[in-house]
């Protein structure tokens, strides 16, 4: 029996990975041989999906991207032996795009079947759980602080002084949350590890359970991702037969319960306070802060809200210890991020690094250019309320401090990449116009500044003279101030952003 | 193993078993939300009786309901064609292209956006991403996701599923 991996994922399954599956179940039996489809996540080299990888006598052997028309010609080349083929790739972990990675938080995703309890210990799976039941909320608190995790969802607040305020309220009742509504553009890791390793954020947010006295938890999940849910549900239900997850959890006598919530495709359910009135069966409005979640969040107790990274990357700090994460990255920007490659880029994808490799590093190493191959010409890093930089901003280190001084910032560590063909005042209106769609109403600036703020980009395009650009020029500078300053959350507070970046670093396209 | 479902065959407007269906998550939280995605999920849409049904399942007033439901891009109060169709206009898309996919799209299914093609197969729908930024453009045809779209691509696509649906 060959065991074959086959990705069950949303990227995978985009470029054809079901049709694939049956096509090769349908010629395996045709031809008389002995398969098993192994359902593992993706790697996270989008470039390379689908992804087929074979076990065999010489370790496990790559084949990708495939479609179901390769499928007759790889079975004529023997690739159950790991026999030639013209999508080749040997061992895939052999490939610089791996190789010059760092994977802590990812290093499971893609290996084994995705919500396998059995395989997911294979590889250290549920020893960051074991270490956190031998010690007590302080000594897990102390991990985490150690290990200088900061908030991988954009606001990089550190997950150790979140989880210890928890911890020190008192309450009959007390909530782990996960923020899996990936909102942002240009992001995609969340879904990556929900899909290719799921049990390592089961296993963080027990462990979160454990560090600050929460027995129930709610993953907050973002309706675009209906497969994700499937493959949660999943790791859920198996995390709980094998006694991970429910009553006494290994015979400690701790409780930790755990729940799928679809959200309805709202950007602004991604903001904390918004999450939970959602996740009450609100409308998504934002909460005036404070009180914080942390005091006063779901039903009004105290409540860890954390992105999916910061808690996925928890078992490996449980199970290597605080100090082995933070010897890596630099700085204040310690451990590892994924960052995720994405737009007009040629081979994009999820790349885990140690914080201060360079953003050139990152696009001409592992992305190796633009897929249209023409020069790049914007990069917008951190979402749609992240900067816009052009070329020349190139080598700034991707480090959240770095990136403030450069006007920037990393948010959820999604890299968007256009080429020459950028009309930057079109990003920039767009940039408005996203925020009067997903804006939750509350305050002016926000709700009723982005309508306006495509209107005077408007002007500013089609004005006949100077002076009439100029003086629109100073109605928009005028505009984002009161935006930035007088909106009640970043949505309206950060537009401004890309608007502003993009009209420092690409007058000519505003014809200024 | 359970997959995505395939075509989603939507069933004519009953209150009745709205109710039904609601009541089910009545003790659950944020019930309300997870009420509104399942009858959508069986009718295609959120029917206006539903407003006052969902107020007594939930205890809430009629207008409270109402406000839920239209904070929500996914909840729709008109049936749908046979399938959704939603394209991804977000940056990592923009990047390659997908404002023209768009455009295209737009013109071969004869609708804008939050309308249906004549023919009353396919509504077209605006998302932000879809979360499979570096396999640009993205649509999504229900709960399905498909990458690197182009228009002959999605006029094949759009051709099978009018078979497979009739
Ligand atoms: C408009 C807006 C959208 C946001 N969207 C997300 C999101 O999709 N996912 C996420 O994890 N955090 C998002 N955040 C940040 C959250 O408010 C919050 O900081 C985060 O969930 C905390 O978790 P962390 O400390 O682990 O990052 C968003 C914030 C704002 C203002
Ligand atoms: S800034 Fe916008 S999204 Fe934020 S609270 Fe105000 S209106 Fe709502
Ligand atoms: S921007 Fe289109 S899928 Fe992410």
């Amino acid at each position: 029996m060959t065991r074959i991996f086959i990705p069950r994922e949303t990227t995978a399954g985009s470029l054809g990975a079901e049709l694939l599956v049956k096509a090769i179940e349908t010629e395996a039996k045709y031809r008389n041989l002995d398969v098993e489809i192994v359902r593992n996540g993706s790697r996270g080299a989008c470039w390379l999906e689908p992804l087929v990888e074979v076990e065999t006598a010489k370790g496990r052997v790559g084949y990708g991207p495939v479609t179901s028309e390769d499928v007759a010609d790889l079975f004529d080349n023997d690739f159950l032996n790991g026999g030639k083929h013209a999508n080749s790739l040997g061992n895939v972990e052999e490939l610089d795009w791996f190789k010059n990675q760092q994977r802590l938080t990812f290093a499971r995703c893609g290996i084994i079947e995705s919500t396998n309890v059995a395989e997911y210990k294979s590889l250290g799976g549920f020893v960051g759980l074991k270490n956190a039941l031998a010690t007590d909320q302080d000594g897990i608190i102390q991990e985490v602080l150690d290990s200088g995790l900061r908030g991988r969802g954009g606001a990089a607040f550190p997950t150790g002084i979140k989880w210890r305020t928890v911890a020190d309220c008192e309450a009959d009742q007390k909530y782990i949350v996960c923020n899996a509504d990936e909102g942002d553009s240009g992001t995609f890791s969340d879904r990556l590890i929900m899909e290719g390793d799921p049990l390592s954020l089961v296993e963080g947010m027990t462990i979160a359970g454990l560090a600050v006295g929460a027995t129930e938890g709610y993953i907050y999940l973002r309706s675009e991702y209906p497969l994700t849910r499937i493959i949660l549900e999943d790791a859920i239900a198996n995390a709980e037969t094998a006694g991970y997850l429910g009553k006494d959890i290994q015979g400690s006598g701790k409780d930790f319960t755990l729940e799928v919530f679809m959200g309805a495709g709202a950007y602004i359910c991604g903001e904390e306070t918004s999450l939970l009135e959602s996740l009450e069966g609100k409308r998504g409005q934002i909460r005036f802060k404070p009180p914080l979640p942390a005091i006063e969040g779901l039903y009004g107790k105290p409540t860890v809200v954390n992105n999916v990274i910061s808690l996925a990357s928890v078992p490996v700090i449980l199970e290597k210890g605080g100090k082995h994460y933070a010897e890596y990255g630099q700085g204040r920007s310690l451990g590892t991020m994924p960052f995720q490659l994405g737009g007009n880029i040629k081979k994009g994808g999820l790349v885990e690094v140690g914080f201060g490799l360079t953003l050139r590093q990152l696009i001409e190493n592992f992305g190796e250019g633009t897929a249209t191959g023409k020069p790049v010409r914007a990069i917008q890093v951190g979402g749609p309320l992240g900067a816009y930089f052009p070329e020349s901003l190139m080598d700034t280190p991707l480090d959240y401090e770095e990136f403030a001084k450069a006007g920037g910032m990393l948010g959820h560590g999604g890299v968007v990449v256009f080429d020459d063909s950028v009309n930057m005042a079109k990003q920039a209106r767009f940039s408005m116009e996203f925020c009067s769609v997903e804006s939750c109403g509350k305050c002016t600036p926000c709700r009723i500044g982005s309508v306006r703020g495509m209107e005077v980009i408007d002007r500013i395009v089609a004005a006949e003279s100077a002076e009439e650009r100029e003086s629109e020029h100073i109605v928009l500078k005028d505009l984002c101030d009161t935006m930035e300053s007088a909106s009640l959350c970043a949505m309206g507070g950060l537009t401004p952003i890309p608007v502003m970046s993009a009209v420092k670093h690409f007058p000519a396209d505003f014809n200024l | 193993m359970q997959q995505l479902a395939g075509q989603i065959t939507y069933q004519d407007w009953d209150l009745e078993k709205a109710r039904e269906l609601a009541s089910e998550f009545a003790d659950r939280t944020g019930g309300v939300m997870i009420a509104l995605h399942k009858i959508q999920e069986t009718f295609g849409y959120v029917d206006d009786t539903a407003m006052a049904m969902l107020g007594k399942v939930f205890n809430l007033s009629r207008a409270e309901v109402h406000g839920v439901t239209s904070f929500y891009h996914d909840f729709r109060r008109h049936k749908p064609g046979k399938y959704t169709v939603k394209v991804c206009q977000a940056e990592a898309c923009q990047a390659m292209g997908s404002y023209q996919l768009t455009e295209k799209i737009k013109s071969f299914l004869g609708t804008d956006f939050h309308g249906t093609s004549e023919d009353g197969n396919f509504s077209l729908e605006a998302v932000y991403c879809l979360g499979n930024c570096a396999c640009s453009p993205n649509i999504m045809i229900d709960q399905q996701t498909y990458g690197r779209v182009t228009i002959e691509g999605f006029k094949a696509l759009a051709d099978s599923l009018v078979k497979e649906a009739v």
